[in-house]
């Protein structure tokens, strides 16, 4: 990968978009990368279009701004296409990765003409069958990990694993299927 | 042993109060704040520190309570934002008018109106008058080693004020980044043990506390007061020091990045100023000298350091992250050119008011404002007293 | 600094006020002269007084002493005049111009 990394998030209030970048923040840092992941808070309610960001670096991050020029875009929400400008400033060597369960030729029309790589994923599919519930940016998560190569599945797997027993440590049983979810996902984006 | 870790702004503070183990910890939510009693709460419910946690009903409580707290005696701090900074209003200065230490974990964002949850210095700049040290954070780095020191500061004998340690709301408080954290001992030994020579709860020797004071002495009581001020900077200077020894981190009453020979400098407080080292290399890179000088501690305002260390700078953008509404600039703005005069400093000086309720800063913002400075050098005139950046007109 | 409220006067200068002005130690209002705020004074006439000493709780400053279970002279160092021992004393005992 390249030494410095831009992405930004865009998703709905409640679809976990702000804790996608926190997670992957989270495991480029235990990589030994240099990161940074927050969100932008507009109005805060359930299903307002919210945007989330991640840098992730081989050497110190300092920039505070937002990021307009991405090397990757993640789309969350399919329906924020029709109304957010996603592939604003999105660099053409770059990609767009869109959770959506229809075929990527019925997507690439909606997007304003963007040159570059463009990703599609069916989360909802899934998040459905690993983990029984719609939690979108699992599958994402992996997904932008394996699209901006921001590490390779085996260590990307070990390190979500122990970052999940972590997290889960009063309900491990939430593990495995949040683990499913990630492999899966690493096969089925394309 | 320094542990690397990633943690938002806001669980870097909360991890210092953590560590330092307060006595006393009244709170009231307010974003974006309001993770740091969260947090701390959790330290509390698992045992984690010993410190009394006092969910109040309002911040003018919670300020009362840590005053009430650090005049008995105890090592006290609360945490607020915005309008519950305001809340606090009153407090503040009986606070510093009592001479009593204690600390605010100030997440800095926009007072009302309209209302707005995000960034600006609006809340602490008008509070710069209170009496209280101000400290201000780049970054979680930041903001987390000032609030390590902070009671190291306040509690000094020659100081015995309270201390506001700030950063900017969102940009650094719920922004991951990476940090070097201290170990619990080495904070513990660093703080060290608060021991007040007078307090309420010393049987010894009972104190009494927030007098009246008639015209006859209220003046005298004023000069006395802004005695631990013009100490302030020297304590600074020295807990910094120490720091320094103890994290490998050094910290000044500013920061002064590639100033050294630049003609053209910006001067400003929290998160964009990152942003701007980064403009400031891009230009570098281009054979352009160009500089910045962070302050870190506002007040009490070290006005001389400050000028000295841009004495040889041509031009000068001073930016406020607030309004000041005199018609004439922001605070840090009227605080410069004062100290600019003062040293007889012939620069050409503007203020920009700039990132008012979370407005973004990008590098290429801060490039276009050292080209202004170049324009001004060019026709020898600094043109507006203050003006405003990233403004649709 | 000092904490002696005795020498607080009009010349104090601002380095001789304590820090916050606080008070350090209990007591210290013995120290402090307030019965120069009076323009009256309570005066004792002891041949009427039957040591009653329905007075002495009365007074707001702690002004009547009592030794062997009888009142003495008035503290006129912190009496300010406020006259309600002669309102308390049924016997006449005590007396303030302008008061009855």
């Amino acid at each position: 990968m390249s030494n410095h990394t831009e992405i930004r998030w865009h998703g709905r209030g409640g679809q976990g978009a702000k804790t996608a970048a926190l997670l992957l923040a989270d495991v480029a840092f235990q990589t030994g990368k240099y990161v940074q992941g927050f969100p932008e808070y507009g109005p805060e309610r359930m299903g307002a279009p919210i945007t989330a960001y991640n840098r992730i670096s081989d050497t110190i991050i300092r920039a505070h701004s937002n990021i307009y020029d991405p090397q990757y875009v993640v789309v969350v929400d399919e329906s924020l296409l029709e109304t957010v400008d996603v592939t604003s400033g999105l660099k053409e060597d770059g990609a767009i990765l869109i959770n959506t369960e229809r075929p990527k030729e019925e997507i690439i029309p909606h997007l304003k003409g963007y040159k570059g790589a463009v990703y599609t994923i069916n989360a909802r599919k899934i998040s459905m069958a690993a983990l029984g519930k719609y939690f979108p940016n699992t599958p994402l998560l992996a997904a932008i990990v394996k699209v901006a190569q921001i590490m390779d599945k085996d260590t990307f797997l070990r390190e979500m694993r122990s970052s999940f027993h972590h997290k889960f440590s009063n309900k491990p049983e939430v593990i495995e299927g949040n683990m499913k979810a990630l492999e899966m996902a690493f096969e089925e984006v394309h | 042993m320094a542990r690397r870790d990633r943690l938002s702004g806001n669980e870097a503070v909360a991890e210092a109060l953590r560590q330092i183990n307060p006595d006393v910890f009244p709170a009231f939510p307010i974003t974006p704040s309001t993770e740091i009693p969260q947090y701390f709460a959790s330290f509390v419910a698992n045992g984690k520190v010993d410190t009394e946690f006092i969910p109040v009903e309002s911040e003018h409580s919670s300020m009362s309570a840590a005053i009430g707290a650090s005049a008995a005696g105890a090592r006290a701090l609360t945490a607020t934002s915005s309008c519950g900074l305001a809340f606090m209003w009153e407090e503040l200065y009986i606070a510093a008018s009592n001479r009593l230490p204690l600390a605010l974990a100030l997440v800095n964002r926009a007072l009302s109106g309209p209302i707005n949850i995000n960034c600006d210095h609006s809340d602490s700049m008008g509070a710069r008058d209170s009496g209280w040290i101000q400290m201000y954070a780049e970054n979680n780095q930041e903001a987390y080693d000032n609030m390590i020191q902070a009671f190291r500061i306040s509690e000094h004998k020659d100081v015995k004020l309270p201390i506001m340690i700030c950063q900017d709301g969102f940009i650094t408080s719920h922004a991951v980044e990476n940090i070097e954290l201290l170990e619990d001992e080495e904070v513990r030994s660093f703080v060290g043990e608060y021991k007040p020579e007078n307090y309420l709860l010393n049987p010894e020797c009972p104190m009494s506390v927030g007098p009246y004071s008639v015209t006859d002495y209220y003046m005298e009581a004023k000069r006395n007061q802004a005695e631990g001020m013009k100490h302030a900077q020297q304590v600074v200077l020295d807990v910094a020091n120490e720091f320094a020894g103890l994290s490998g981190r050094k910290y000044g009453l500013f920061e002064a990045y590639r100033l050294e020979d630049a003609d053209r400098a910006v001067v400003m407080i929290g998160s964009a100023a990152g942003t701007t080292k980064d403009a400031i290399d891009r230009l570098r890179e281009k054979g352009e000298k160009v500089g910045l000088l962070k302050i870190r501690l506002y007040r009490p305002f070290p006005a001389e350091a400050i000028a000295e260390a841009l004495k040889n700078v041509k031009a000068i953008a001073i930016m406020d992250r607030a309004e000041g509404y005199s018609d004439h600039g922001g605070p840090l703005g009227a605080d410069v050119m004062a100290a600019l005069f003062r040293a007889k400093s012939t620069a050409l000086a503007t203020n920009i008011i700039y990132g008012l309720g979370g407005r973004d800063v990008r590098v290429e913002d801060m490039e276009q404002v050292f080209k202004d400075l170049q324009t001004m050098i060019v026709q020898n005139d600094a043109g507006d007293t203050y003006r405003y950046m990233g403004l649709r007109e | 600094m000092t904490a002696d409220i005795s020498k607080l006067g009009l010349k104090t200068k601002w380095q001789d006020l304590t820090e916050g002005m606080i008070i350090a130690g209990s007591g210290t209002s013995a120290e402090f002269m307030t019965g120069e705020w009076s323009s009256i004074k309570p005066v004792f006439i002891e041949e009427n007084c039957k040591q009653c000493l329905l007075c002495v709780p009365v007074c707001p400053d702690s002004c009547i002493p009592v030794h062997d279970k009888k009142r003495t002279e008035f503290d006129y160092d912190h009496c300010k005049g406020c006259g309600i021992c002669v309102k308390a004393c049924p016997f006449g005992a005590i007396t303030m111009e302008g008061v009855n």
